[in-house]
């Protein structure tokens, strides 16, 4: 049950608040039905989060007698700064996803990250998440069906002028 | 002759036709291209395809699951990076014969070998399956319940690097399937009062969550890493060499259909007790195992892919998954209103026999498209991923909107996205997760059928189970198989030898 891998940066952190938290949905699960019968809504849950409080005090213990590992930090290989980045990227899509519209929104999050992440020039991004979104678009709009949010694009007007050039063409 | 109708609607339906092979193409690349893996495109895919009918979603995936599980040999050969776990085998061998300038070779014999392990994984299906399910029919709930545990154990036990974590994580799965009014009673289980809880968290968000946007963010770490430009020569590999090696395969293609069988087991657990059956019974290899050796690529490449056709055997007769990408697609039949299980066998018998004509297709489909358009495919795997994790985070922030165009199911995608993200780094499984949400309701809704049969007496649940032949059996493998993991086993053997 035990590995011999040396403990990570920020593993004990982790596998305490994972205790914790099993303990507080132990607590969670007992509030359910508490212990009425074996049948009840609540005795799945209690067992099921009694074997994780088990599991989580095993996993701790282990943790606790693993040494640190050598040259690893929590900002270099835990969290480092592409995966912060990416993390606030996404919240800030879906923040502004609603007002914005799915269009600009994933254009800018598209160029911001490849721009950030493969460090080349603001252009190629902008190329880049031009193409691909528009690709995204077209596929998830018309194959899938997907509707997103239009935003401050006058998504209806475009899709109404697109159908009326083909319907001119075919009369 | 319903089977036979049921066989021939993808065969003779042009849009089905196409979008098993779309898949099947589609699969090859996202298979291959490291970071993408076939479960993270099949739980994209689940909010993209719920408004379809359900032949043309189920086409889809299984296209996408059966190319992208040999996809996933393509990179291990090339580049030495597995495109999906089920490849970790196939680069033992496979990236030293590219080394030596045959990456064509190994590439034209692992698809035709992965083509032959498909072709044997689905014949077993479509054989055993009914009768399975037949079966199946008289299980009790208890032995539901120990079928669900047994799933969860096997995948928690063999997915990580300890028992603690795997099973850790199988229960914190079965707790978040648990979240929300259980359907039973109209208790509010894990909902802390809040409205957003009440119907429960939504599967396909901490889907894409844990395997798509967790998947991308573990792949930031390599993003820089430069892609190794190969050669290809020859492709298609002699009939002799596929001969000789024809034994073998046939050995490891039924190791892999019981490896897949197994609830919770996958193609990866297949294809590498495959290499090790491999290196024991092959006396002789032309060129030693590590260092190129075709028996290394046979191996692996039939028992992963001869393992589609095992999971599908208890998705279709049991309701449960043989691995994480039958486990979405459980969800998805759910989402479609059907219920997988012995029950659908008997009353859509149609549904199970369009599965395998949609599988037999898609595997037609792979040896076709693998044998072919290999030199353009290199150059789209060199593609570099710091354009492409970008465009796989706004696919899978799409994909969670999709659902029910909520910005709510963007949070929770977050939500588990980093949760899952920091449960890899620290060594969890997040297989057991899904697997444990996807079984969840199994097992609490049989739990408490057997118990209150049993009037609520663990005595007579137990006098039960060791009455029924099948329960016992049941029972004693999840003692066993848990017992195995741990240290108290070991202890066992070594009084035994001292």
């Amino acid at each position: 049950m035990q590995t011999n891998q040396p403990r990570r940066p920020g593993e004990l952190v982790f596998n305490i608040a994972m205790v914790a938290g099993s303990l507080f949905l132990l607590w969670s699960a007992y509030g359910i039905s508490g212990f009425e019968a074996l049948s009840t809504p609540g005795a799945i849950p209690m067992v099921t989060t009694a074997i994780m409080v088990l599991c989580g005090g095993l996993i701790l213990r282990d943790t606790l007698r693993k040494g640190p590992v050598e040259g690893e930090t929590i900002a270099k290989d835990i969290l480092p700064m592409p995966v912060i980045v990416t993390i606030a990227a996404i919240a800030a899509y879906a923040l502004v996803l609603k007002p914005l519209g799915f269009l600009p929104t994933s254009f800018l999050f598209l160029t911001v990250l490849v721009r950030y992440l493969s460090g080349g020039s603001t252009l190629r991004a902008a190329v880049i998440s031009l193409v691909t979104v528009a690709v995204i678009y077209l596929l998830f709009r018309i194959v899938f069906t997907v509707l997103m949010p239009p935003g401050i694009v006058p998504e209806g007007e475009i899709i109404a002028w697109f159908k009326s050039l083909f319907a001119g063409k075919g009369n | 002759m319903e089977a036979i109708h049921a066989l021939l609607i993808p065969i003779l339906n042009l849009d089905l036709l196409a979008l098993i092979a779309i898949g099947t193409f589609a699969g090859i690349y996202v298979g291959a291209i490291p970071g993408l893996s076939v479960t993270m495109a099949v739980s994209i895919l689940i909010s993209f395809t719920f408004s379809w009918e359900v032949y043309p979603a189920l086409a889809l995936m299984i296209g996408i699951y059966m190319g992208g599980v040999y996809g996933g040999s393509r990179t291990a050969i090339l580049l030495n990076i597995p495109g999906a776990p089920a490849a970790i085998a196939t680069a033992l061998d496979g990236y030293p014969m590219a080394q030596k300038g045959m990456a064509g070779e190994a590439i034209g014999i692992v698809t035709v070998v992965s083509f032959i392990g498909g072709f044997i994984g689905i014949f077993a299906l479509a054989l055993f399956a009914p009768l399975l399910a037949d079966f199946a029919i008289s299980f009790q709930p208890r032995d539901y319940m120990f079928l669900a545990l047994l799933g969860i154990l096997l995948v928690g036990s063999l997915s990580g690097e300890s028992l603690a974590k795997g099973i850790f994580a199988g229960a914190l799965g079965i707790g978040l399937g648990a979240v929300g009014m259980d359907p039973l009673t109209f208790t509010e289980r894990f909902t802390f009062g809040t409205d957003a809880l009440r119907a429960g968290v939504s599967f396909v968000a901490v889907m894409i969550g844990m395997f798509g946007i967790s998947e991308g963010l573990m792949q930031l770490h390599t993003i820089n890493t430069p892609a190794i430009k190969q050669k290809i020569g020859r492709i298609v590999p002699s009939w002799a060499l596929v001969r000789k090696h024809l034994p073998l395969g046939l050995q490891t293609s039924t190791i892999g259909t019981v490896i897949g069988a197994l609830p919770g087991t996958g193609g990866d657990i297949a294809a590498l007790m495959a290499y090790d059956h491999a290196t024991r019974v092959t006396k002789n290899p032309e060129v030693p195992f590590g260092e190129g050796a075709i028996e290394g690529l046979v191996a692996p490449e039939t028992a992963n892919n001869a393992a589609v056709g095992g999971a599908f055997i208890p998705m279709l007769t049991l309701g449960i998954p043989g691995d994480s990408v039958t486990a979405i697609m459980i969800g998805a039949l759910f989402i479609h209103g059907l219920n997988p299980g012995p029950m659908l066998m008997v009353e859509q018998p149609d549904m199970f026999w369009f599965i395998v004509s949609a599988l037999t297709l898609a595997n037609f489909f792979m040896l076709a498209f693998g044998l072919t358009g290999i030199k353009a495919f290199v150059k789209i795997v060199e593609m570099p991923r710091s354009v492409l994790l970008p465009v796989i985070l706004l696919l899978s922030i799409v994909g969670a909107y999709a659902v029910s165009n909520s910005l709510n199911d963007v949070y929770w995608m977050l939500g588990f996205g980093v949760f899952g993200y920091f449960l890899k780094a620290y060594g969890y499984p997040l297989g057991p997760v899904i697997l444990g949400i996807i079984l969840s309701r199994l097992l609490d809704d049989n739990w408490r059928r057997a118990i209150i049969s049993d009037q609520e007496s663990l005595w007579m649940l137990l006098k039960g189970t060791l009455s029924s032949p099948l329960s016992l059996v049941l029972f004693v493998s999840v003692i066993l198989i848990f017992i195995s993991k741990t240290p108290l086993w070991g202890m066992m053997f070594r009084k035994r030898a001292a």
